[in-house]
């Protein structure tokens, strides 16, 4: 499983109420469900991705997060993840806030642009690409890529308190220069 | 059926389908069942490994007593004197059914349409007999737009002067000119804009336009045709029954619109899917059946298809919905 699931399952309470937004084939659903008893929905566009939640088990929905989680009410999920999506949401404040409405807590997680592998790719001239960010520029479907300080910025603008955080590379945490040594972030944040 | 009788699914029909849901009677071999691309051995609804229920509502003019049955009473077919029946009767009817059958609970009730709508009212009416139910281009109400189509399609029938208020069996006589405008109209509102346009644009049937009012375009040509066919099978007082029905569904009604109220009885698992295609029942239709559900905590999956034929999209082949409901069948437990 990503390293950042991992993480994600862990700090599911057990038998919360999740929603998953971007839930490809509803693996870490029915992870959660298996490990935690966490029911669950997914959110989904890709119509390949719904039919193997659907083949999974797993409650899938399919619309557009991005043009709002209307079909949700206020607080009714304990945890609502954006797993390596926030990359590519074009509304990521509209997305965040929404999150933290229909949910108590968001989990959100992303490559960190800020790697050094990525700046040294920019340093040299060229786009960054690696195993965390595996696109090339003209292929890409990430249009928003950020930084740990990017992102921690954007929190503290938007009024959402980060309760943790856990840095990691090639699987493993970091804890030394995080921005310039992970490759991929996960947060728990809450509103304030 | 398994000797456990848990394996049985019911579906529903529309407007003017019938319990023959799949495959064919020997003598008319090229006259499928309205749903046999979905139902059938090896298909996505497998007969194999489910019993599969058709039943025809009451009021039919396929075999269920309908407005043109002998009304005992009198010894003449009912017409105009057999009751508006509702979407809450057929249920109630189809539950008869399964008592007879000896099916306490069914693995799944699944429909289209007007289908999806007794669907829905079955987890309602008999929340602890359904394990699953498949509400598929549904509403979960009529829109004003929608009553208004069906309200044109009624006027046509029984302003045809062989109408003759209901009573027109004894005449021998059949109000064909009404119910093939009724269903032109009809079609109008099945197939998407997109559809029609592709299907037959702006073709001519003849070689130039006549200056008449004979047909010119491939459309009207199709509409004419359909609502011929229509009308030397379909009974006219069933017609304005179930267009009735249709109107009058509206589970949220007992509770002042609150629709999550109203399905708060509902106990099964939900699979809603609808088509962008679909203007007659939108997606944002079914998403208020989703809200709803997901309000009370339901277990639901929500499809939103792409596949292009409109309201009839549910009839119609498509590899991704029909890969959709194979893959949900598929985790139905018996």
């Amino acid at each position: 499983m990503r390293a950042d699931l991992d993480a994600i399952v862990r700090w599911v309470p057990q038998g919360a109420r999740v929603l998953d937004l971007g839930c490809g084939d509803g693996s870490l659903l029915r992870s959660l469900w298996q490990e935690r008893e966490a029911p669950g929905y997914g959110v989904e566009i890709d119509d390949e991705s719904v039919i193997a939640c659907v083949a999974n088990d797993v409650n899938v929905l399919q619309v557009d997060f991005e043009s709002g989680l209307s079909l949700f009410g206020d607080a009714s999920f304990d945890c609502v993840i954006l797993s390596q999506t926030l990359q590519a949401v074009h509304r990521t404040e509209a997305v965040l806030r929404e999150m933290l409405r229909v949910g108590r807590e968001a989990i959100v997680s992303f490559p960190n642009f800020g790697h050094w592998s990525a700046r040294l790719q920019v340093a040299m001239g060229r786009m960054p690409v690696s195993a965390s960010l595996p696109y090339e520029w003209y292929e890409t479907p990430n249009v928003h890529h950020c930084t740990i300080t990017d992102f921690e910025d954007l929190c503290r603008r938007l009024d959402i308190r980060i309760r943790e955080r856990l840095v990691l590379h090639e699987g493993k945490p970091v804890s030394l220069m995080p921005n310039l040594l992970g490759s991929l972030a996960v947060y728990r944040c809450t509103s304030d | 059926m398994n000797a456990a009788r848990s394996n049985a699914v019911l579906v529903c029909h529309a407007l003017n389908a019938s319990h023959h849901v799949a495959g064919f009677y020997r003598d008319e071999p090229q006259n499928p069942g309205w749903w046999d691309n979905l139902v059938g051995p090896g298909k996505p609804l497998d007969t194999r490994r489910f019993f599969v229920v058709g039943s025809n509502y009451l009021g039919s003019c396929f075999g269920s007593t309908g407005p043109a049955s002998i009304n005992p009473a009198s010894g003449k077919p009912w017409g105009a004197d057999f009751p508006v029946v509702t979407v809450e009767d057929w249920v109630e009817a189809q539950a008869r059914l399964a008592d007879r059958l000896g099916i306490e609970r069914f693995a799944a009730v699944i429909g289209g349409s007007l289908g999806a709508m007794q669907a829905l009212q079955w987890t309602l009416s008999c929340p602890e007999r359904v394990g699953h139910a498949l509400v598929i281009a549904a509403a979960a109400r009529l829109s004003p737009q929608n009553i208004a189509f069906n309200e044109v399609a009624r006027q046509a029938i029984m302003t045809d002067p062989d109408f003759h208020g209901g009573h027109y069996y004894d005449r021998g006589v059949v109000p064909t000119r009404g119910l093939r405008v009724a269903r032109m109209i009809g079609h109008i509102t099945y197939l998407s804009g997109e559809a029609m346009a592709e299907k037959f644009g702006r073709l001519l049937r003849r070689k130039h336009l006549g200056f008449d009012f004979d047909i010119d375009f491939e459309i009207e040509s199709y509409l004419r045709y359909q609502g011929d066919k229509f009308s030397t099978y379909f009974d006219a007082n069933t017609y304005l029954r179930i267009t009735k029905a249709l109107d009058y569904f509206d589970p949220a009604g007992d509770f002042d619109g609150n629709l999550s109220a109203a399905l708060s009885r509902a106990q099964a698992q939900f699979l809603v899917i609808s088509f962008k295609s679909d203007w007659r029942f939108p997606p944002a239709r079914s998403r208020e059946l989703v809200r709803a559900l997901l309000d009370n905590r339901r277990i639901v999956s929500y499809l939103e298809s792409d596949a292009p034929g409109g309201h009839d999209a549910f009839l119609l082949e498509d590899a991704r919905y029909h890969a959709a409901l194979r893959a949900y069948f598929a985790t139905v437990d018996l």
